[in-house]
């Protein structure tokens, strides 16, 4: 068991130690900007005593690693910084409205869990089923139908499917919203409702990938001689599968799953565009429009920890699932 | 709550279909191994499968037009679909029939043994090259070129909003749709295969260097690749486009290069996780070994030991990642911060166009245009896929 | 006389590649008794496996019974159901696989697996089963029989797990027990001390056995009749004795006169000679494991050294560091009285010339990218310089020597080749190079023994002609009896005895050589019979390992 802390602990800290580097890289390319933000703020409008107002304000006449650590701090403590939209409004009307970045992100990133969280209520049943299912039965009609289909969903970009979802769900039978504006006050029922549409495109994209996996996890499980020596043990193929199959497929299948649902994470920009759903996706992609560079920023590195984080699990499960390394020689 | 209900008792009834249809079927035959060893769950597998097949025939049958006199979009999208699906299959067929008979030796050989997807993707990557490289003989106008009339409706039928000399209709501002379709194959697809052509010289030969030499160096560029990996890509993308989109117009140098060289550098990373792979796996071989110990230099164990040995799965990675690239690059168009206006582009198509499905119900073919572009880009990955499936499903069966 | 316990008539099988359906058993009949045991032996290819498994009425996946019937006590295992077979497996017939290590579940403890057979079809108690474990744990003689059961099979060695399956085989007493090479992947000292538990079980339970083997020796010891496979056919059948001293065709004869190649002995060696090659006082480690120890010996002009051990003794690592691949951390290298650089990359092109290497398996030493031609071709391009028609006459030249046909070799891939071919290219490399001093690092352990013998007299033939010196890792003491003039003996990274062979197979000689010797199977049935009272019961394989 001494082992396996050990290992663990060595993981959480090459997880957090890629984290720090990935800040610093966001942090670097941002900085790539020509000319400083303050003019790229006020653009034509720029005076030279606004200008100056708003480099104080950013603390843009400190030095680089200094203004590094005080935006990992403000990152680290809550603290997102202030956006271009807003601090524009400031300098320019002198008004001081406005949301802070933090004020911007925190509904929206509610949202997006929501959306995910739907999505992989309804995928990750659904997949690890039709995996287990397509490797049991692989070299039917079933497997190769199922092939054909998850291969073709892998392939197809995120719109398309959104699209086909909203011609047949939304407007030709009108099931579901095909717009999922969700705003603050609603009750459970009407987001959920709103949140259907997007979940199932994610639903068809993230299962084939999750499925596929599964499969494959399984099959190459299945072929292994220690399942065929429980079936020439006279045990019953249920049997077969819960008990010799199962504990050593739980590895391979905690690591797919939780590697889709890092995957889902680029997935919701799309598909948050497409629904105009009001997550940290379509945020992002505003963000990037108008180059509004805190909100990019922060935006991004939310993203990056998700998926580290999500990797780091995924890694860190399989370890506590492998018996070779739970009971030490 | 009545969908539900009505769901329930479909799959009740079938549950009981699949039990009926076990008992009889040992029965019938007489207790032969193949119904008395029959699982429960296959049993109604069958019958779910027959059942979903009998809705799908008789959907197909159903009148195109409702009692109303309006049409009914839902049975012309269905048998538009089943309709396509089997002139596919047909012409998968009737190719690798064609590539069974003509041809050398070896590439008959080659079409004997392949199934009817991979035939189909290399028919389609086919027909989308000759597409793409001769689209400015095929298509009708310019992709630039305005017309005066705005959203003509595809068909071509003038009583229904058409326009026979744009038989797909034009776009909001007036160009020609077919057209820009087939100069989106130009586009999409020539810009997509340089960046993964780019992201391949990037990223295999670091990849392989990294295998051959080992210690410092591949240290160095493998911790880089993680942290570079470590942020998901699109977001990744995105960012630097951000970034990119100040450049450019800064430099006047066109956005669209800087695309390429972004997604390049973002998906060589997974290029060189590959190669580097790959190239460990091939370097721990005897031969390897044994031109060592001869003394041949860097060059020969490279470009003649490993490269040799690092085609098969290094091509298989090729295809996945065009369409990765393919993928994020529509992705981004269909954004808004990918390829650039006036130049035709499936992704940026499908954003334009997109409102047009709202008229589904009345009109049909109006929805048609913006699937047509998404339809598109989603058949050339699909292809490439299948494609990709069955070499390395080849690949994998050779080495048993 | 009652009926047999298992009868198969006419079998064929039929195994799937590329799509289509490839004979792999053509029509064999089989009889078993009660309390026999069938010696099943062929080359790699013949189909026992499949025949073992078919035996049972399983099939693996790919292959498929096309024809023929399979009897098991009466019970026709081909069109039974599936519950009535699954009542019979682990109950009635079971089944001990090559590989223990990948045949326990590694997620539970040995015993749970133990007990699962007897307590699913309803034989004993689960209390009852643990008891019963432990009580063959002992007669195994396993040791800590009372405790090892509760551990994890990636928590016990090899031979140990091999036992432990046995006694999982054997936890509900079956009428057949099918053994699929249950001693290959295992050493010679290991080997024997489960062949013995496994013999004894056998007896002491009456229990009828199939088991599948590949080495003569073995199932000499093992088995009352004999059956030959060839490719899926039936040689011939006989009881072990018969079998041993009078085999009736042609290619069982073929298979006992492998055993019969000896070199003679050759003159000594002058005391003053300059050896070819000469290690002095070696250490060698990987980072800080240390794996050679203060290891010295010398190969003369002409001669074989072979180098035996038994894995992880450090065989290999010696000839890694005679290569340069591994510089030794102590000692050094001469070639023809001068030293050499520690490092390959420090060694210049005549250095590297005069050593050569044959690798074990011939897959992997050879680029599957590259033609025949091209793998001979490129030692002659790079060390003689030649080129065009003469490099083409050296390259067919070279062909000959090896004893395959230049033009219709030239062109051909190593996958189009067979392993025996595949091996005689791995020769015609290192020969190309026109060395002093070969390398053969277990060159025949992947070919079956026709082959293998074929590839000794072809290295014995080169060596007389060109006066090469070998140095020959192996772990097999007949092929050391085959070609050796020396023989060095290697243990945990120390030369623990060398000398010539003639004195090397006579007593006296050290413990551990002793025990090797001692545990190599003979032809001979009553040898392990012999041995094992020789040695006493407690005192066979890792027993008397541990007592050094």
């Amino acid at each position: 068991m001494q082992n396996v802390l050990k290992i663990i602990l060595q993981r959480l800290a090459l997880g957090l130690l890629t984290l720090l580097v990935v800040s610093i890289v966001i942090f670097i390319a941002v900085n790539l900007l020509p000319g400083d933000f303050a003019e790229l703020i006020l653009g034509q409008a720029a005076t030279p005593e606004s200008v100056a107002s708003i480099r104080r304000d950013l603390g843009l006449d400190q030095s680089m690693v200094t203004r590094y650590f005080s935006w990992l701090g403000g990152m680290v403590t809550g603290d997102l910084g202030t956006s271009f939209a807003q601090l524009n409004f400031q300098t320019n009307l002198g008004g001081t409205g406005g949301k802070t970045v933090a004020e911007q992100i925190a509904p929206r990133f509610a949202n997006t869990m929501f959306l995910a969280s739907v999505t992989a209520m309804i995928a990750v049943p659904l997949a690890v089923t039709l995996g287990i299912l397509a490797a049991l039965y692989r070299n039917t009609v079933f497997d190769r139908v199922a092939n054909i289909a998850t291969l073709s969903s892998i392939s197809s970009p995120e719109f398309f499917m959104a699209y086909i979802l909203i011609l047949f769900l939304a407007v030709l039978n009108p099931i579901f919203p095909s717009l999922s504006n969700i705003y603050e006050g609603m009750t459970f029922g009407e987001k959920l409702e709103k949140t259907m549409l997007p979940a199932l495109t994610l639903t068809l994209v993230v299962t084939a990938h999750m499925m596929r996996m599964t499969r494959a996890a399984i099959i190459s499980l299945l072929a292994s001689p220690y399942i065929e020596m429980a079936r020439l043990k006279g045990i019953s193929p249920m049997r077969v599968i819960v008990k010799h199959a199962l504990p050593n497929a739980l590895a391979p299948i905690i690591n797919v799953i939780a590697l889709n649902l890092a995957y889902l994470i680029t997935g919701v920009v799309v598909v948050e565009v497409v629904f105009v759903y009001p997550g940290i996706g379509q945020l992002f992609v505003d963000s990037v429009k108008i180059r509004d560079i805190p909100v990019v920023q922060a935006c991004c590195l939310i993203f990056a920890a998700a998926y580290i984080l999500l990797n780091l699990m995924a890694d860190i499960l399989s370890i506590l699932s492998n018996p070779r390394l739970r009971h030490p020689k | 709550m009545s969908t539900l209900l009505w769901l329930v008792t479909v799959l009740g009834g079938i549950a009981v279909a699949g039990w009926v249809f076990r008992f009889a079927g040992q029965t019938v035959t007489g207790n032969a191994p193949r119904f008395r060893d029959m699982p429960y769950g296959v049993a109604f597998g069958y019958v779910l499968g027959v059942s979903i097949l009998a809705w799908a025939i008789w959907y197909y049958f159903q009148p195109v037009t409702t009692e109303q006199g309006l049409p009914n979009a839902g049975v012309m999208f269905f048998r538009w679909g089943v309709q396509g699906l089997i002139i596919a299959m047909i012409a998968a067929y009737v190719f690798r029939f064609l590539g069974r008979l003509i041809g050398t030796a070896n590439s008959k050989k080659l079409f004997r043994a392949m199934p009817l997807t991979a035939a189909f993707g290399i028919l389609t990557i086919i027909i989308y090259a000759i597409f793409a490289i001769f689209a400015d003989a095929i298509a009708p106008y310019g992709q630039e070129q305005i017309f005066e009339q705005a959203n003509v409706l595809p068909g071509g039928d003038p009583a229904l909003g058409g326009d026979p000399a744009h038989p797909l209709g034009t776009d909001q501002i007036g160009r020609d749709i077919l057209s820009r379709l087939i100069y989106g194959a130009q586009n999409t697809v020539g810009i997509a295969f340089a960046t993964t052509c780019l992201a391949f010289a990037l990223g295999a030969t670091f990849g392989l260097l990294a295998a051959v030499l080992g210690g410092w160096l591949d240290q160095l560029l493998s911790r880089a690749v993680d942290v570079l990996m470590a942020i998901p890509s699109l977001i990744f993308a995105l960012l630097l486009m951000t970034i990119a989109s100040v450049w450019a117009s800064e430099w006047g140098i066109p956005l669209t290069i800087f695309m390429v060289v972004i997604i390049a550098v973002i998906d060589s990373t997974r290029v060189f996780r590959l190669a580097r792979a790959v190239g460990v796996n091939i370097v721990v071989m005897d031969y390897i070994e044994a031109a060592k110990l001869r003394g041949e230099g860097m060059g020969h164990l490279i470009f003649r030991e490993i490269l040799p040995n690092a085609t098969a799965p290094l091509l298989a990675e090729f295809g996945l990642r065009f369409c990765f690239v393919f993928l994020t690059i529509a992705a981004l168009s269909f954004l808004g911060v990918g390829i650039q206006p006036p130049l035709a582009d499936w992704g940026t198509m499908v954003r334009d166009l997109a409102p047009f499905i709202n008229f589904a119900a009345f009109a049909p073919l109006a929805a048609v245009t913006p699937l047509l572009a998404a339809g598109a880009i989603a058949l050339l990955t699909v292809a490439v896929n299948f494609v990709v499936d069955w070499m390395l499903h080849r690949s994998s069966g050779l080495k048993e | 006389m009652s009926d047999p316990l298992v009868k198969i008539r006419g079998l064929k099988l039929e195994g799937r590649s590329d799509e289509m359906w490839m004979p792999i058993i053509n029509g064999v009949d089989l009889t078993l008794n009660r309390g026999e045991v069938l010696g099943l032996i062929g080359e790699s290819g013949a189909g026992k496996s499949t025949l073992g498994l078919a035996a049972m009425g399983y099939t693996r996946d790919g292959v498929r019974i096309s024809e023929g019937s399979v009897e098991f006590d009466g019970i026709d295992l081909l069109t039974a159901s599936a519950a009535v077979k699954r009542g019979l497996l682990g109950k009635r017939i079971a089944y001990v696989a090559q590989s223990a290590a990948a045949s326990f579940n590694p997620a539970h403890k040995i015993i749970d697996q133990h007990t699962e057979a007897p307590t699913q079809h309803g034989v004993m108690g689960r209390n009852e089963s643990v008891d019963d474990g432990i009580t063959l744990y002992n007669k195994l003689r396993l040791p800590n029989p009372e405790t090892i059961g509760f551990r994890y099979p990636h928590q016990v060695s090899g031979g140990q797990l091999q036992r432990a399956m046995t006694a999982m085989a054997m936890s509900c007493r079956p009428d057949l027990i099918i053994f699929d090479e249950p001693t290959t992947a295992l050493d010679v000292t290991t080997q024997i001390e489960v062949l013995a538990s496994i013999r004894e079980i056998v007896e002491e339970y009456d229990t009828a056995a199939i088991y599948i083997t590949h080495d003569l020796a073995v199932v000499a010891q093992m088995a009352d009749n004999i059956k030959v496979l060839l490719k899926g056919d039936e040689v011939e059948t006989a009881d072990t004795r018969t079998m041993l001293s009078k085999p009736q065709e042609e290619y069982t004869k073929s298979l006992w006169a492998v055993r019969s190649f000896e070199r003679p002995a050759k003159p000594a060696i002058n005391t003053g000679a300059t050896p070819v090659v000469s290690i002095q006082n070696v250490d060698a480690a990987y980072g800080t494991v240390k794996v050679l120890e203060d290891v010295s010996f010398d190969i003369h002009e002409g001669r074989t050294v072979a180098v035996v051990g038994e894995s992880g003794s450090g065989k290999s690592t010696t000839a890694r560091c005679i290569t340069g691949l591994l510089p030794p951390t102590k000692g050094q290298i001469l070639f023809d009285g001068q030293v050499l650089p520690a490092s390959y990359k420090a060694r210049d092109k005549f250095q590297l010339r005069q050593a050569q290497m044959i690798y074990q398996m011939a897959d992997t030493a050879l680029n599957p990218r590259m033609s025949i031609g091209k793998i001979i071709e490129r030692p002659v391009q790079f060390y003689m310089g030649l080129s065009g028609k003469a490099l083409r006459q050296r390259v067919d030249e070279l062909l000959e020597q090896i004893e395959l046909e230049p033009d219709k070799y030239f062109n051909r891939l190593p996958s189009e080749l067979s392993g025996g071919q595949k091996q005689r290219i791995g020769i015609a490399r290192a020969l190309a190079a026109e060395p002093k001093f070969i390398i053969c690092d277990e060159v025949t352990s992947a070919l079956d023994q026709l082959v293998a013998e074929g590839i000794l007299r072809l290295l014995a033939d080169l060596q007389d002609k060109l006066s090469l010196s070998y140095m020959f890792i192996t772990h097999d003491l007949a092929t050391v009896r085959a070609i050796s003039d020396e023989v060095v003996v290697m243990k945990d990274g120390r030369v623990i005895e060398q000398s010539a062979k003639a004195e090397m197979f006579q007593p006296p000689h050290h413990a551990y050589t002793d025990l090797l010797l001692s545990s190599v199977p003979e032809m001979d049935p009553d040898w392990l019979t012999n041995l094992l009272n020789e040695r006493g019961v407690d005192n066979i394989g890792d027993a008397a390992v541990d007592k050094m």
